[in-house]
């Protein structure tokens, strides 16, 4: 019996394969290729119409060259910035909303879930033109909304001054999608078993204490996929710059992140020509940034995240 | 794993059936590449029908996307062979690299190249004016347009030296009920385009000062060149609360509701204008710094047309081209799109009152284009770009007019040989 089995060759199986095929031939087609292809790229320039192979030059003049830097490190700086104003509010205002939701006594719940994430299935466009509505000083409801409650001096056209704009873009943004962790996180909440809540109460835990040494620790897992998909998610951001504030990411590109700076660069804008290789080049930076980000994460953090059976 | 090879002759299989199908239609159908998707209207129940009546056979569509993308969508539709069989031409560099990259056409041999001035084909022709590569369609004037209303309602006259100018713009400020200028610094462009490119010529006495800043006669930070800044840096007073997050279509707004009195402009506004304005319109060439001195102004070339050199349908695009030179074109051109002003040397009637009032200043005053458009923007940093920019922060006064006019001159003589 044993000698038989040697004998016949392993059966390949087939169903392996085609069960596979279509996910891993889409992604190769339109994710790993197109990926390869914008590498590739960057290690070129084009010289007299023909493309010429600079190994890593396009890089360095990324980083040394005057302009080119403080184009870039005047981009990624906004970008942290960007990501931070979404980690330090977004976040949070999705985990209180959440916790809010979940509070048994709340009622209407359905109707303030719903409406909370609406804005995130709304088109960039629309969020960006609204805002820019909302905030004009010609016609925009702001002024007069705090001319009521007697605020009026404090407006100020925030998306046209330097100091302000990145913000306010960056508030706007939080508001699109504050209901994507409120969503995640409501859902870890909802799968904490009524047991241990119970276990809890009968131990004298309850309210504040309650979410903090119960449930906050259950739902940790979730706040860290939250997390990585908020920089994952910030550092590709481009629509929403692009749409209020046009590609030059004005005022005095103070609004200008990795993005924009990359479209700019690639497409050209206005009577700047395009420069597909230099395009390229801040397009795998902003795909090491982001493979950088996420490795650090799932290194050092993600493993260390206790879990627990519920 | 059989499955790629065929995945991939069947959609070849696919795509050359859609591609023979479409070669081997009855009429000739050529598109038209464009930036205006403002002038849809005009060109599908005007131009159009005009063309297709004279030349059966061939059918034309206009296909354009925004304005602010046009350049990258053409671009890499160019590079991909999908793009239409006319394309609407930027003038100068774009339109010199893409005919450098062998995507445009050469043209110079169309019969009606004749009707148009080399200045006219500076726009789309090689340095050495060799090589045309687009038909001139139309050149865009600045100037400002004015609330007729409002200056007869405070007694003001139309300003004739900058005196006058900021007179009047201290008694629309006074009397409070009109924001004196509409402008804005949102967008950038209009900064520069409507801001430095409008009131600069006067100071550097047009063609004279474009060229030689070309030859590196003149610098950036020569007194003709800074002092339009130091003018574009008393705006800021005159331009309403909030300028810097109004954009382009505020300020367009703004006037045309009869909020504002003053419209630094392109021609291109007229027609826009013309349908949302309730009261009655003026405009002024930029007013002179003293009295008698000899005026400039920016008459632009702005638009031309040429044709893809791999488009399908090369001998219908070339009918479309050459009829594009001709006086029926010019006409019907003129008079349907007021503010885009015919290039060629055919007699013209404009019937809009602004419009005449616009290409009348081509007698008294001399024409020239925008300094920054023939070759100084070709390098990296850009010119045009950089201008915005500028004209934005001199106006916010975050840069001195010194300031700015020196960046841009270490910006062009860090890539541009004759500036060094």
């Amino acid at each position: 019996m044993q000698h038989k089995r040697q004998k016949t060759k392993p059966k390949i199986r087939w169903h392996i394969l085609v069960f596979l095929a279509p996910a891993l031939i889409i992604y190769t087609l339109f994710m790993i290729y197109p990926l390869a292809g914008t590498m590739e790229l960057s290690l070129f320039t084009s010289q007299n119409n023909k493309d010429v192979f600079i190994g890593l030059d396009n890089f360095k003049t990324l980083f040394s060259d005057e302009r080119w830097a403080k184009d870039f490190w005047n981009a990624l700086l906004n970008n942290t910035w960007f990501f931070l104003i979404h980690m330090l509010v977004q976040n949070p205002i999705g985990i209180l909303l959440a916790a809010l939701l979940s509070a048994p006594a709340l009622r209407f719940k359905t109707f303030y879930r719903t409406s909370i994430f609406i804005p995130t299935i709304l088109s960039f466009v629309i969020v960006g033109f609204a805002w820019k509505l909302i905030l004009s000083n010609l016609w925009g409801i702001a002024p007069s909304l705090m001319d009521i409650v007697g605020l009026k001096s404090f407006f100020q056209p925030w998306l046209g001054r330097e100091a302000t704009a990145l913000t306010t873009l960056s508030l706007i943004s939080v508001w699109q999608f504050v209901g994507i962790p409120m969503m995640l996180i409501y859902a870890a909440l909802l799968s904490i078993p009524d047991e241990i809540i119970e276990a809890a109460e009968l131990d004298g835990l309850k309210g504040m204490s309650q979410f903090w040494k119960i449930k906050l620790p259950l739902i940790l897992p979730s706040i860290g996929i939250i997390s990585i998909l908020t920089f994952v998610g910030n550092f590709n951001a481009f629509d929403l710059i692009y749409t209020t504030q046009g590609a030059l990411a004005g005022p005095d590109f103070s609004t200008d992140i990795l993005g924009t700076f990359m479209f700019r660069t690639f497409f050209g804008f206005q009577l700047q020509q395009g420069d597909p290789n230099m395009g390229a080049t801040i397009a795998s930076i902003m795909f090491f940034i982001i493979l950088i980000g996420v490795s650090a994460y799932l290194f050092f953090v993600q493993r260390r995240l206790q879990r627990y059976q519920m | 794993m059989r499955l790629i090879p065929l995945l991939v002759s069947a959609s070849a299989l696919a795509l050359s059936t859609v591609l023979t199908s479409t070669a081997f239609a009855e009429d000739k159908t050529i598109t038209i590449e464009s930036w205006r998707s403002d002038d849809l209207e005009i060109w599908q129940n005007k131009i159009i029908p005009a063309f297709e009546a004279k030349h059966p056979g061939i059918k034309v569509k206009f296909t354009p996307s925004a304005p602010t993308e046009y350049n990258a969508v053409l671009n890499s539709k160019l590079e991909a062979g999908t793009a239409g069989d006319i394309i609407t031409c930027r003038p100068f560099d774009a339109s010199l690299t893409l005919y450098e990259k062998g995507h445009l056409a050469e043209i110079q041999d169309l019969e009606n190249m004749s009707h148009f001035s080399s200045v006219a084909k500076s726009g789309w022709s090689t340095d050495d004016g060799a090589k045309s590569f687009c038909v001139p369609m139309a050149s865009v004037i600045h100037g400002y347009i004015y609330n007729k209303d409002a200056f007869d309602a405070l007694g003001l006259s139309v300003p004739k030296n900058e005196a006058e100018l900021f007179a009047a713009l201290d008694k629309l400020k006074a009397d409070g009920n009109y924001t004196p200028m509409a402008m804005g610094t949102n967008d950038q462009w209009e900064a520069a385009t409507m801001g430095y490119h409008n009131i600069a010529p006067n100071y550097y006495k047009g063609e004279e000062g474009r060229l030689a800043l070309i030859k590196g006669e003149q610098k950036l930070t020569d007194e003709a060149w800074v002092a339009p800044f130091r003018q574009l840096a008393k705006w800021k007073d005159y331009l309403g609360d909030g300028f810097e997050a109004q954009t382009y279509s505020d300020s367009q707004n703004l006037f045309t509701l009869g909020r504002a009195a003053l419209y630094p402009a392109g021609s291109w506004e007229i027609t826009g204008f013309n349908k949302q304005a309730e009261f009655k319109m003026g405009a002024f060439p930029p007013p002179v710094q003293k009295d008698g001195d000899e005026c400039y102004i920016s008459d632009h070339t702005d638009i031309g047309i040429g044709m893809n050199a791999k488009g399908n349908n090369l001998e219908a695009a070339k009918t479309f081209l050459n009829w594009t030179g001709t006086a029926e074109f010019a006409e019907l051109y003129a008079n349907a799109l007021p503010g885009f002003f015919p290039l060629s040397d055919h007699k013209v009637n404009l019937e809009d009152p602004l419009a005449q009032e616009f290409i009348s200043w081509r007698g008294k005053c001399k024409s020239t284009i925008r300094p920054t458009y023939q070759i100084l923007s070709r390098g990296k940093p850009n010119l045009e770009n950089e201008s915005w920019n500028a004209s934005v922060n001199v106006i916010k006064g975050k840069e001195t007019p010194e300031e700015a006019a020196k960046r841009l001159q270490d910006g062009l003589a860090s890539w541009y040989k004759p500036q060094q």
